[in-house]
């Protein structure tokens, strides 16, 4: 199978701190990959130059090989807009817009040009169908979307996400403001989604990296220190390094 | 030392104890056997329940330790070794209390020519010598010293396979001892399933340390290398 993401000895310094060094990983599509280690280990940084988020940032450089679906991202001539279009993001706490349920999850397709009402209804219940939130919003889609729980948030920033039908899902500890039940239901989302999607989760939980990943890459100031399948890696992992933080032995 | 690594360090001991004071049935069981000690079969009997009790704390203790702390890599290792090791030692302590009670079932000590025929102590010694060296491999947490023992039970299977015929053969040159020659036969067997419990821990160990999994594979000389 085509890795749907390759990284190549890819560096990234803000200004004269490095936060990447050497990073060379990649991304097989249908799969969900988990970022884990300690805070400021690079993962975030790395989870965001798949959609460019890093370009924001005053003062970056990056150096080596980024490919979404086979193109270099990072060329002069690259379509942020597109790859943004093709890789969708979801942030740790839920940030619906202003607007009601629906013009949330409509807002992405309306930006793409789609205006046509029927069109726009049908791809509302299917985004929200497959965020596991259309039971509960079918019947209040026009209510603000502050009104929701936490939860359902974060379920609709997914269906917000997924409207535009990207093929990449990068999440920034998606679930880490949610309560149990909650996270729960992301989870098992991440698990259904993943048949569409190829996700990219960074998550400092560690059991739910067990549970929602095929795959576990494991960074330390700021270079990988292993990546593996997640069933192999958190019972035999092959560096001591990882071995110590995934027990709590230190990080 | 975090609050898992104390909790793993504490099952630790518990499991040391629990191992030592199956050696201890073991050796006791052999005494009974050999100086007809029957003074010892209610010590031993006693001590049982004491095994059974740590067989439970120790199974309790895995629980908490996976229900609380989620535990991964070695420690998730450890602890899944540990519930079959304390699976194992319990066995271990019922094959030591069994061989008891068929001692004290006889009227007349085993005869000499019996012992020295089956072979039946240096079973008894090998299982005991593996026992403890289990122990200490696994409180040294040395895989060197672990895949030592690993099919070290050939000698007792050994023993236990020819004791059918070396048996029956005294039953008929001595018929008036067939109770003790029967009896003497059960213990060979238990044994037997000593040592092949000592092999399983030992193949425990091994999945603990070196996380690979040696059960059920056939060359088992090619484990040891």
């Amino acid at each position: 199978m085509k890795n749907i993401i390759t990284t190549d000895k890819v560096n990234l310094f803000y200004g004269e701190s490095q936060a990447l060094k050497d990073i060379t990983l990649d991304f097989l599509p249908n799969t969900v990959t988990a970022l884990i280690g300690p805070s400021g280990c690079g993962k975030s940084t790395y989870l965001r130059l798949f959609n460019r988020m890093n370009d924001l940032i005053d003062n970056v450089k990056i150096t080596g090989n980024i490919t979404v679906e086979g193109e270099n991202i990072y060329q002069k001539d690259t379509n942020i807009v597109e790859l943004r279009r093709k890789v969708g993001m979801v942030f740790q706490k839920p940030n619906p817009f202003p607007k009601s349920i629906f013009e949330n999850v409509a807002y992405g397709l309306r930006v793409n040009g789609v205006n046509e009402m029927s069109v726009l209804k049908e791809k509302v219940e299917f985004s929200l169908k497959q965020a596991a939130l259309w039971d509960e919003v079918k019947d209040k889609l026009k209510k603000s979307a502050f009104e929701l729980s936490g939860g359902q948030q974060q379920r609709l920033c997914i269906a917000r996400a997924l409207a535009i039908e990207p093929s990449i899902v990068l999440m920034d500890e998606p679930a880490s403001a949610l309560d149990p039940i909650s996270t729960a239901k992301i989870e098992e989302l991440i698990y259904e989604l993943k048949s569409k999607y190829t996700i990219v989760i960074v998550t400092h939980n560690l059991q739910q990296a067990g549970r929602v990943s095929d795959y576990t890459a494991f960074f330390y100031l700021g270079e990988l220190i292993e990546k593996g399948i997640t069933k192999e890696l958190f019972i035999n992992p092959k560096n001591i390094k990882t071995q110590n933080y995934i027990t709590g032995r230190f990080g | 030392m975090n609050h898992l690594e104390t909790e793993i360090k504490s099952l630790k001991r518990n499991v040391v104890e629990m191992w030592h004071l199956v050696n201890s049935q073991l050796d006791k069981s052999q005494r009974v056997l050999t100086d007809f000690d029957k003074n010892l079969c209610q010590n031993i009997k006693v001590n049982e329940k004491m095994v059974d009790t740590f067989e439970l704390m120790i199974d309790k203790d895995c629980e908490n330790i996976l229900a609380l702390y989620s535990p991964v890599a070695i420690d998730l290792r450890f602890v899944l070794s540990v519930l079959k090791v304390n699976y194992n030692l319990e066995r271990i302590g019922d094959y030591a209390s069994g061989i008891s009670k068929l001692v004290n079932e006889l009227e007349n000590p085993i005869t000499q020519e019996l012992f020295t025929s089956t072979k039946i102590v240096e079973m008894f010694n090998l299982c005991k010598e593996l026992l403890k060296e289990s122990l200490i491999s696994f409180e040294h947490e040395n895989n060197w010293e672990t895949r030592n023992i690993l099919c070290r039970d050939k000698a007792i299977n050994k023993i236990n396979r020819d004791a059918t015929k070396i048996v029956s053969d005294y039953i008929i040159n001595n018929p008036g001892d067939v109770m003790i020659a029967m009896n003497v036969l059960s213990i060979i067997r238990k044994l037997e399933r000593v040592g092949d419990h000592i092999q399983n821990i030992a193949e425990e160990l091994i999945f603990f340390m070196e996380a690979k999994v040696l059960k059920h594979q056939k060359k088992k000389k090619d484990i040891s290398e």
